[in-house]
């Protein structure tokens, strides 16, 4: 089993995304130690990229901040290897294909697997298109996790079957961002997951609270947030990681609870 | 393996969002069985001909080929199509299919403006609801276009991340289109982004060569020694060559805009200055940074100001048979002046550009050979921002 698999293991997963560098890589570095002390199962790290189409205008905004404080890729390279030092929990990267095509796709991975990257989640490489990266996601024990919407329907078992890490499943259409109410049949989404792989799915986009995590993770095997927290830190900025802790240990709560 | 569906040698693909995978194919699997329909496809023709005024001229230039004293030069008048340039064909081809597959809502990005008024004149003649996304700094260069969308009955949405440009008005229709898919239809204006739409959007514009070929055929009797366009994403530029591609003696030569200079940051000569990338869907090149960040283009078009270039052109350029050419703001303005007082024809500032470098090739070539120069657009839209970029405080 990858090493993602033990975000599940303690009861329903709560998911943490976190733009790289927003408002810059010391208070990542110190939100992801708070999300972790307060129960976080998984982090996604976001590598902030120009032009995030599956983004709403918050993680737009925190993209954007990011790199106009100059980060890039090296850099946050950097944080996960000063991050390793202490953090144990399982790691993935949410970034755009351009990122990792153009720093070479064969020195992105193997600094991944150097670094204790567990995965990869890339919303503009779907199934179609995921041999771009998969072969090298292997030599170098990187997972590259799918993702399933609402609109995907009779891809769903192709996509589940042969999913790895965990499935990411996309909440409601559109982009990233909180939404004050979710639509979409999951239980039937889910269902046929189940049918095809034995791999967790966690569910995420437009969740914000306990309630709505709760609820998600109790249709899937964890509830993933990005926006909310992305929210937090861009209003505390330096200060957002005692914010993020004690938000993560709440969303924690509340999908324990399931 | 890579999926080969939809690619020109290493570009193109799907690199889109899960959620608009089955958009794509059932796009794909409606084009692909309508572009054989005969009624579908003497619907199309009835509009390009009676509503966008199809055929398009093929122009002698006479006063143009003396003054150049070469290449005997003609002018592909796409800018006398109904709205004013070549975006109508790529239109009405979509908004008819759209139409058959029961969408009843059009979205689409727009730089100059051009394709957005197209499309929001496609949606006023079916029947059918249109959003525009169209970037800021676009929206006040080309103020004019902007109101005779919202006359058309458009809703016209200022974008304002990024760079507020045309690659931004791209992201933003394609962000709009994951929210909303089931009554929508995505009228992509470029041979750009995901597969299919490279492919139907040459289909459509492929008209221009298929008309140069004959009009030539019946005027000279042979082809044409060197077809020239201007390429932002490359419509234009791919429907006027792609009837030419096996006819390996006719050049090909798309203008890319240049800006204040290829040695400069403010271009937007993707073949010149880009390199691969995957972006908006596609693999091809990109101007961008050593991290993949897209970088903010720019030229003096709004139309021509993208960072990418359609994956169709990134063949061509791979495999040798097409030439793409840097063409700054300096030399596109005078062109655009050029062939204003030469044939009494004001060119887009986009179209400029193919002008401009034909007068460069021109009065190296023989008297015998022949150059024909795709006029993808009327130039009103730019009077005022030429006026300015030449000292003269206009606005419209």
């Amino acid at each position: 089993m990858s090493k993602i698999g033990k975000a599940f293991e303690n009861g329903k997963a709560f998911i943490a995304f976190l733009t790289c560098g927003d408002p810059d890589l010391e208070t990542t570095a110190a939100c992801v130690r708070a999300a972790v002390e307060n129960g976080a199962d998984l982090i996604e790290l976001g590598i902030p990229f120009s032009d995030p189409t599956a983004e709403g205008p918050v993680i737009q905004g925190a993209n954007l901040r990011a790199l106009t404080g100059g980060v890039t890729t090296d850099r946050v390279f950097d944080l996960v290897r000063e991050l390793r030092k202490d953090v144990q929990t399982p790691m993935v990267f949410m970034t755009y294909a351009n990122v990792i095509f153009s720093y070479g796709a064969e020195r992105f991975l193997s600094t991944c697997r150097e670094i204790g990257m567990d995965g990869l989640i890339l919303p503009d490489l779907p199934y179609e298109e995921k041999e771009e990266f998969l072969p090298l996601c292997h030599t170098y024990g990187v997972d590259l996790v799918s993702l399933v919407a609402p609109t995907s329907e009779n891809r769903i078992a192709m996509i589940a079957k042969e999913a790895e890490g965990f499935l990411y499943v996309v909440s409601s259409l559109g982009v990233t961002g909180t939404r004050s109410e979710i639509t979409t049949d999951l239980k039937s989404i889910v269902e046929v997951i189940r049918q095809n792989t034995d791999i967790p799915c966690a569910i995420g986009f437009g969740i914000s609270t306990p309630e709505q995590a709760a609820k998600m993770a109790g249709l899937s095997d964890g509830a993933i947030v990005g926006s909310a927290i992305v929210k937090i830190i861009e209003k505390y900025g330096k200060d957002a990681p005692l914010h993020v802790g004690e938000y993560v240990r709440g969303m924690k709560e509340a999908v324990c609870r399931v | 393996m890579t999926n080969n569906n939809g690619r020109f040698g290493i570009h193109g693909g799907q690199y889109i969002p899960e959620t608009l995978m089955n958009a794509v194919i059932e796009l794909e699997e409606a084009y692909n069985h309508y572009k054989e329909d005969a009624d579908f496809n003497r619907e199309l023709t009835a509009l390009f001909n009676d509503y966008a005024g199809r055929p398009s001229r093929l122009y002698y230039a006479k006063k143009m080929t003396e003054d150049l004293g070469g290449a005997k030069i003609y002018l592909k008048r796409e800018d006398l199509n109904h709205t004013g340039s070549h975006k109508i064909n790529n239109v009405l081809g979509q908004a008819l299919l759209a139409k058959k597959m029961g969408k009843t809502r059009l979205i689409a990005e727009t730089g100059a403006g051009q394709h957005g008024v197209a499309t929001a004149t496609a949606a006023a003649l079916m029947g059918m609801e249109c959003v525009v996304f169209m970037g800021e700094e676009d929206t006040v260069r080309q103020a004019l276009n902007v109101y005779r969308m919202r006359l058309l009955g458009a809703e016209v949405v200022p974008v304002k991340t990024g760079t507020a440009t045309l690659k931004d008005a791209v992201s933003e229709a394609m962000r709009e289109w994951t929210s909303r898919i089931a009554d929508t239809h995505y009228c992509l204006g470029s041979v750009m982004g995901p597969h299919p739409f490279p492919t139907i959007v040459r289909d459509f514009q492929a008209v221009i060569s298929r008309e140069i070929k004959a009009q030539l055929a019946e005027r000279e009797g042979k082809l044409p020694d060197a077809v020239i366009a201007c390429v932002g994403g490359g419509s234009n530029a791919m429907g006027s060559f792609y009837h030419f591609i096996e006819d390996k003696g006719v050049r090909l030569i798309g203008c890319e805009a240049a800006g204040r200079g290829i040695d400069t940051f403010e271009t937007a000569a993707t073949i010149s200055t880009g390199r691969l990338g995957i972006f908006h869907g596609m693999k091809s090149y990109f101007c961008q940074d050593k991290y993949g960040q897209i970088a903010p283009v720019y030229s003096i078009s709004a139309g021509l100001d993208y960072p990418g270039i359609g994956p169709e052109h990134a063949h061509l350029h791979d495999i040798g048979r097409a030439e793409y050419v840097p063409v700054t703001d300096d030399e596109a303005v005078d062109a655009f002046e050029y062939l204003s007082r030469m044939e009494g024809i004001i060119p887009a500032i986009e179209s400029a550009h193919a002008v401009a470098y034909a007068r460069k090739i021109a009065p190296v070539m023989g008297k015998e050979q022949i150059i024909v120069i795709t006029i993808s657009g009327r130039g009103d839209k730019d009077c005022a921002a030429i006026a300015r970029y030449r000292g003269e405080d206009i606005h419209e």
